[in-house]
């Protein structure tokens, strides 16, 4: 049997007066990059959130690597890009990665390796409020990369970048996939579908579809993910009532 | 504990505070000013020798106060410090990592201040220009850590510059600039008795007439920097790995 990454049982999130996911099931295998899609609002950065260890008011069980979400023993072995890039403006891209790196435990030359790995050498000495949105992001991903953690959560780490650089974002994530790593991975645009091995189909803060994206177009017969999701959300009979019920919570 | 994490955390903060240079001058240099203003204003008077002391604390400790609760929030609001607290990182090695860098700055600034007020500003107090010295840094460190607590009850800069008036003020008002503390009210006595800024101000306007030994002194420098370790403490309780 594979392992299981990341194991959610009944996760449900509170978040201000409302209930945002409502008992979510789910298992992120070892070493396979997971698509979390969905509109905005859907959920996805509460579900991420929960993930690592941040957010309040969770209820139900969610793993990490066979601990509880949040546990001490998981804060060297995974990886966070929170959907906005949480990077010191005011220091340089090196000196960011320098930093995170010494607070990881990792040697100091692995800020060296992430630079090439996300292909920043040439900014390393730029100050961070000097570069573009799609550096940002990368020096946001590059110290999540610091000392190789065994599970990368990321949070829409391709919005706004171009086509060229999201294709080699991409690549990378697959090579880190076939080297071990568990990836999970939100994104609005489906497009990106199809370049992972699972997706979970956020609706609402319900899990719409869990499956392979060959399945789920299969599933659908849609010719892209883009309309099997339009379909999914189609064929549900309830989700009226569904979502004006679960929208309320005491 | 690994105190790496506290230097290392600390020399982050001060590497960002040099890549703004600005900042840097006006952290290191207002306080100065402003105690020049003041011996201009009091020139051919004795109101300066008088009342300079008791000044020198107020300038840097509403400055370090202000900054450091500024640059806290700023942490906060940022992600960075969201991020931070996924990785090995406790919260108590973050909030030291921040006294001690401010800590610092605000040691300079006071070295600064109180060797401007006496070899340019010509200041003269009848006690010890040395323990008027270790006064002042002490009110200065008290000032960061204090900042550091506040920036936890704030959600913006805004409520944060609120806070000068709301916390810092009312303890100018009761610390015994204006009047003796031992002429106020009783209640109010009592209470500026467990406000941090007086034992600066009873410290530093016995100074000025040396009117206590350096015992008394000393005693209040251990009150000042105790009230300075539980503001880091309970800065560092009030921190929270999970947020809504
Ligand atoms: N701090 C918060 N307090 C209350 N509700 C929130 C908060 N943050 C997000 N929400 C709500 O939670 C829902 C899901 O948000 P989010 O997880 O950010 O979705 P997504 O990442 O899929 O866009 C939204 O309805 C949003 O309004
Ligand atoms: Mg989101």
């Amino acid at each position: 049997m594979v392992n299981s990454v990341i194991s959610a049982k009944d996760l449900r999130v509170i978040r201000g007066k409302h209930e945002i996911l409502h008992g979510l099931n789910f298992d992120v295998t070892e070493g396979s990059v997971v698509g979390l899609l969905g509109p905005s609002g859907s959920g996805k950065s509460t579900l991420m959130r929960s993930i690592v260890g941040v957010q309040r008011h969770v209820h139900g069980e969610i793993n990490v690597l066979g601990e509880p979400a949040g546990s001490k023993s998981l804060r060297l072995k995974l990886g966070y890009v929170s959907q906005s890039p949480s990077v010191y403006e005011d220091l340089t891209v090196i000196q960011n990665l320098k930093y995170f790196a010494s607070i990881m435990r990792v040697p100091r030359n692995d800020a060296t390796r992430v630079l090439k790995v996300t292909g920043l050498e040439s900014q390393a000495r730029q100050l961070v409020s000097t570069l573009s949105g799609g550096q940002l992001n990368r020096t946001s991903l590059a110290i999540a990369l610091l000392g190789k953690p065994a599970l990368l959560v990321l949070d829409e780490p391709t919005v706004g970048l171009d086509p060229v650089l999201r294709a080699d974002l991409w690549t990378l994530f697959r090579q880190l996939a076939a080297e071990g790593t568990t990836l999970l991975v939100s994104s609005h645009v489906m497009d990106e579908a199809s370049r992972c091995d699972r997706l979970l189909l956020l609706r609402n803060g319900l899990i719409l579809a869990d499956e392979t994206p060959a399945g789920l177009l299969k599933r659908t017969g849609a010719t892209d993910p883009d309309d099997a999701f339009l379909r999914l959300i189609r064929n549900e009979p309830d989700f009226d009532e569904q979502t004006s019920d679960s929208k309320r919570v005491a | 504990m690994r105190i790496q994490n506290a230097w290392r955390t600390a020399s982050r903060v001060l590497t960002q505070i040099a890549h703004d240079p600005r900042t840097l001058g006006l952290l290191l240099l207002v306080p100065s000013l402003l105690v020049g203003l003041m011996a201009w204003i009091f020139s051919d008077t004795p109101f300066f020798d008088q009342f300079g002391p008791a000044v020198l604390a107020l300038f840097p400790f509403t400055v370090m106060f202000l900054v450091t609760s500024i640059t806290t929030l700023r942490e906060r609001r940022s992600g960075t410090l969201e991020r931070l607290l996924t990785m090995p990182i406790s919260k108590f090695e973050f909030t030291l990592g921040y006294a001690l860098a401010f800590s610092f700055l605000a040691i300079l600034q006071s070295a600064i201040a109180v060797g401007f007020a006496v070899w340019v500003c010509g200041l003269d107090t009848k006690g010890s220009i040395w323990l008027l010295l270790w006064v002042a840094l002490a009110d200065a460190v008290l000032g960061t850590t204090l900042g550091l607590l506040a920036s936890a009850f704030a959600n913006s800069e805004f409520q944060v510059a609120q806070f000068v008036p709301a916390l810092v003020f009312p303890q100018i008002l009761l610390g015994g600039v204006f009047l003796p503390r031992d002429t106020m009210p009783d209640v109010l006595h009592a209470i500026s008795d467990w406000l941090p800024l007086s034992h600066v101000i009873d410290a530093l306007n016995a100074i000025a007439k040396d009117t206590e030994d350096a015992n008394y002194i000393g005693m209040k420098i251990l009150i000042i920097l105790a009230f300075a370790v539980g503001a880091v403490i309970l800065g560092s309780a009030t921190l929270r790995r999970r947020t809504n």
